[in-house]
Parts: C-alpha cells; sequence; structure tokens
C-alpha cells in the first residue's frame, strides 16, 4: 500500500508529455587542483600520473581547481593561465574537462569562452591536505588486487580529501569462547571461527559469522537499523539488530535452526530467513 | 626444552587430578624427568591419588615463601624413578600464590626437568590462573556433558587471553582434548555427548578419551595412578595419551561399546 502511492506521486507530475525531466543530482568528480600555470610543467605533471594509472583516469570528467595559483605570490600568474589551451591539453590526455572551480572574477569570460562550466560546490570545505590528483594516484596502488577500480568511486572531490579505505572491519579467527565478548567498533564483524554457547559478539555494523552461531550476536549496537547479522549455522542464544533482539530458549524454529541464515530489521520486526 | 603443561578443566570433579597424576607418571615410565605440580591449595588432592600423603612433609606454599627449599619438598613418586610430586598445602587458601612466586618455582624446576605438570583446580578464579599462566600446552579435561564443555570452552578462553603467552604476545598455547569418563554405549544411546559432539564445539585437537570404568575408582582408593593398571581400559587409554603426547601415531580406542549385542554376536558382525 505505501508502496503504491509512492510509485504514484513518482509519476504524477512527470506525465509522458514532457520532453524532459529537470532533476538535481550530486556526481563525484575528479579534481585537477594547478600549482602552476605553465602549460608544459602541467602536461608532464599529468603525463606522470597518467601513466601509472592509465585506464583509472580514462575519459574521466575532472573540475580544475585553480585555486592554489590565485593564492600564488605573483598575483598575475593566475591570469597567465590559457584556459582554452588547457582544455585542449587535458582532451588530448583522455580527460574531459567539465568547469572551473576557485575561478578568479577576472577569468570569469575566458573559463566561459573555454566551454567550461564555473563550479562553487565544495568551496566551504577546507582545502585538501594534498592535491587529489595524487592522491587519488596513490589511491589507485591502494585497492586490493581483485578490485578493478572505477575512476568516478575512486576519484576524489572536495569534501573527501583522503581515500576512504574501510578499515574498521575485525577479522577474528580464533573460536569466541564461553565468557569472550568481542566488539566490533565502527564497522562489521568478520568471525570465521565459530561463537560458542555463553559467549558474545557485538558489532556496529553487521555481523558475519563463517561458523555456526551458538552464542549471542548483536549487530548495529549503537543503532543501525539496516546492520545484519549472517551465520552458517544458527544456533543461538540471542540476537539483537539495533536492539530490537530475540531469544531462543528453547532451539530456533525448525526452519531456521542449524541453517545459514541472515538476520534483519523490517518494518522495526526481526526477521530470519534462510540463505540458500 | 623443558615443556609446561597444565591439566585444567573449569568444571570440578570431571577428572584433571586423576588424569595429572596418570599422565606425568606415563610421561616418566617413559624416561621423562617429570614434575608435577599440585595447584589446588587448600584441597590437596594429588598426593592422595599418588599414594604419597604420608609423605608430605613441605609443601608448594612453603617453597613459595620460602620455608623450605624446592628439593625438600619435592617427593619421589613409589613407582617410577623419574617422577615428582610438589604437594599443595592444605592449610592455606589460593591467595598463597602469585605470579612471581610461582614463577620462581616453575624456573628453578626447568633445571631438572623435562616436563612440568600442573594440576589446575577448578573454577577460573586465582588458583587455576597460576596454574594455567606459565603453560606451553595444555590438557583440557573434558566430560561428554554440556556443563563440562561449557566451561572447557570458557577456561580455552582464559588460556588464550590470560596466560603468560597471550600476555607476551607469544606462540599460543598448544591445546589438547582430553576426554574423560566417556561411556560409547551412552553417547549411543544419546545420554551422552558423542567425542564428536564435544570436539565439534571445542573445536580443539583430540589427545584421547579415558573410558568410564570402575578402575579408575579403585586406583584412586589405593593411590596408585591408573596408569599403571595395564588390564584396565583406562590405563591402557591413558598409555595411548602419552604416547600420542610424545608424537606417535596411535589410533583412538574405546570410542564404541565393546559389549555386542545378541544378534550381531550371532551373526559376526
Amino acid at each position: 500500500m505505501k508502496q503504491s502511492t509512492k510509485e504514484d506521486l513518482k509519476k504524477k507530475p512527470h506525465g509522458k508529455d514532457t520532453a524532459l525531466d529537470i532533476k538535481g543530482s550530486v556526481f563525484t568528480l575528479t579534481v585537477l587542483c594547478l600549482k602552476s600555470a605553465d602549460s608544459a610543467a602541467i602536461e608532464q605533471a599529468l603525463h606522470e600520473h597518467l601513466s601509472r594509472a592509465p585506464r583509472f583516469f580514462h575519459n574521466a570528467p575532472v573540475v580544475i581547481d585553480v585555486k592554489a595559483l590565485r593564492h600564488d605570490v605573483s598575483g598575475d600568474t593566475a591570469t597567465t593561465l590559457d584556459f582554452a589551451l588547457l582544455t585542449a591539453l587535458l582532451r588530448k590526455h583522455n580527460l574531459v574537462p567539465v568547469g572551473v572551480r576557485h575561478a578568479a572574477p577576472e577569468q570569469l569570460n575566458e573559463v566561459i569562452t573555454a566551454g567550461l562550466a564555473i563550479l562553487q560546490g565544495g568551496s566551504a570545505k577546507p582545502e585538501p591536505a594534498e592535491p587529489p590528483v595524487a592522491s587519488a594516484t596513490g589511491a589507485s596502488a591502494t585497492p586490493p588486487p581483485n578490485r578493478m577500480p572505477k575512476h568516478d568511486e575512486r576519484s576524489q572531490d572536495a569534501p573527501e580529501p583522503t581515500p576512504r579505505v574501510a578499515t574498521t572491519t575485525k577479522i577474528v579467527r580464533q573460536p569466541v569462547r564461553s565468557g569472550q565478548q568481542i566488539y566490533a567498533k565502527d564497522g562489521d564483524l568478520i568471525l570465521l571461527a565459530p561463537v560458542n554457547a555463553g559467549a558474545e559478539v557485538l558489532a556496529d555494523g553487521n555481523i558475519h559469522i563463517y561458523a555456526p552461531l551458538r552464542g549471542r550476536a548483536l549487530a548495529g549496537v549503537t543503532g543501525d537499523m539496516n546492520a545484519r547479522i549472517f551465520t552458517h549455522s544458527l544456533e543461538a542464544e540471542l540476537v539483537s539488530v539495533a536492539g530490537h533482539y530475540r531469544i531462543f530458549e528453547q532451539q530456533p524454529a525448525a526452519d531456521v535452526h542449524g541453517k545459514s541464515v541472515q538476520i534483519y530489521l523490517e518494518n522495526e520486526r526481526l526477521v530470519i530467513t534462510p540463505l540458500i | 626444552m623443558t615443556k609446561v603443561i597444565v591439566v585444567t578443566s573449569g568444571k570440578g570433579g570431571v577428572g584433571k587430578t586423576t588424569s595429572s597424576s596418570s599422565f606425568a607418571s606415563g610421561l616418566a615410565l617413559r624416561g621423562h624427568k617429570t614434575a608435577v605440580i599440585d595447584f589446588d591449595v587448600g584441597l590437596r588432592n594429588l598426593d592422595l591419588i599418588m599414594g604419597c600423603e604420608r609423605r608430605v612433609v613441605y609443601d608448594f606454599v612453603n617453597v613459595i615463601n620460602g620455608e623450605s627449599t624446592l628439593k625438600q619438598a619435592l617427593i619421589k613418586d613409589k613407582h617410577c624413578d623419574n617422577l615428582f610430586v610438589l604437594p599443595a598445602s592444605q592449610t592455606r587458601d589460593k591467595d598463597a600464590l602469585d605470579t612471581a612466586s610461582v614463577g620462581r618455582v616453575i624456573n628453578e624446576l626447568r633445571d631438572s626437568f623435562d616436563y612440568i605438570v600442573c594440576d589446575s583446580p577448578a573454577g577460573i578464579e586465582k588458583g587455576a590462573l597460576m596454574a594455567l599462566y606459565y603453560a606451553d600446552e595444555a590438557l583440557i579435561v573434558t566430560n561428554p556433558e554440556v556443563s563440562s564443555v561449557r566451561d572447557s570452552d570458557r577456561i580455552l578462553g582464559i588460556l588464550a587471553a590470560k596466560s603468560k603467552r597471550a600476555e607476551d604476545g607469544a606462540e599460543p598455547i598448544k591445546e589438547h582434548l582430553l576426554i574423560t569418563r566417556y561411556s560409547p554405549r551412552r553417547a549411543a544411546a544419546g545420554e551422552m555427548l558423542s567425542v564428536t559432539d564435544v570436539q565439534e564445539i571445542l573445536s580443539i585437537p583430540l589427545l584421547g578419551v579415558i573410558p568410564e570404568t570402575e578402575a579408575v575408582l579403585q586406583a584412586s582408593n589405593a593411590g596408585v595412578p591408573v596408569i599403571h593398571d595395564i588390564e584396565s581400559n583406562a590405563g591402557q587409554a591413558y598409555r595411548d595419551v602419552v604416547a600420542r603426547f610424545l608424537g606417535e601415531d596411535v589410533p583412538m580406542r574405546f570410542l564404541t561399546a565393546d559389549r555386542k549385542g545378541f544378534f550381531s554376536r550371532l551373526f559376526g558382525a
């Protein structure tokens, strides 16, 4: 019932007769922080960065940030930047320049002439610790080898100057024994050995147990209603997601006992479903 | 390199002292110089089971307090030359023990012994913690019933967290599962946990299974560790345990009910 009303709301304002819809959306873009106005120097630096991760930036939309140039000691360096030339340079390297950020008022005309947009987004944020281009290429070395980086999710925008690596996941390889308690703060908990009766595992995020769960498992202990618990074999004493708990005084219902299950909240009710 | 082995269980009455005495005797019978220490200060039993209670003059606490030398307190076993017993005090309590002094005694024993077997008291309090603190290996004595298994699980957690090896971040204590008082018939009938059940819950390697026999009680009362009773299943099982501990490949025995039913006997199955 609720879902259908949502659908209706979505459809009604935009009938079939309109040729287009205008919607706002947020994109993550690569920002090129220029530290020099010299096109030869820019080209060399660009070549260096791109050769390290050529596929990473292929056809990547980029925003040119000229803030560093404005702060340059000689006030006139910024004005010497030729946006038309720069745009051509970037295109030559298979980048797609889309706009300029932190342009000086006297540059605006030139930016527009070069076919670029003037962007103000993210300007409230303090200056990134290091140029995003450098950190983005640095990041291309960090992701696990089995995961091909896609430029849109790895590339940096001003609001997030450092690459986000999920370091908060806690992995436990030893059995969690009666009387022991393991808590994964700010993240997920992954257990590769059983959680025995009388043991307790807690996480701010999800809990994955690739072994039997015989003790207690509490996911989303700081209130994350989307947290889930996964286990290879449900033999638990208690399970809880964001404070909604269930005690198995006897044994879990026959249809889920000893089965691979996931446990999550649906409309504030704890649901246990078998994983096939 | 001397090995310190703790015999522990969490729960009481599962056979820690019986196992300590037979295991230590077995190591000695195999030619290794072995000392067995009773950590159950205040409720000493090891000397009774080893049949040396009347020879106790000085004890573990006397040594710790410097009231006697280690040599004076060690009692030579009646049955094997290589075995010495360090009895507990009956008149003190477990607060008489502390890590520094226990460490001093164990280090002194290292000089002249190959194996030091620490017979832990039940529980997870001071005495038990002291017994396991310096251990290199652990014999987890478990009966095939849920409360014993649960307590063993608890003590395994403590071994992994509160031992010296854990505190130093050294290689963890090597754990061995010893199931005692096992009755294959009752396990088959579902009245007892099976060996597989216990192993599945504790997930540590199985060192041996000691069958439930009257011989154990008789041996305890006589003050002769049951390992000396070669006729009994339990005695043989302890010998197997020692052999396996020393690295020999000995198949598990006494896991199935030996008394065959009428029909299987008839048909020779």
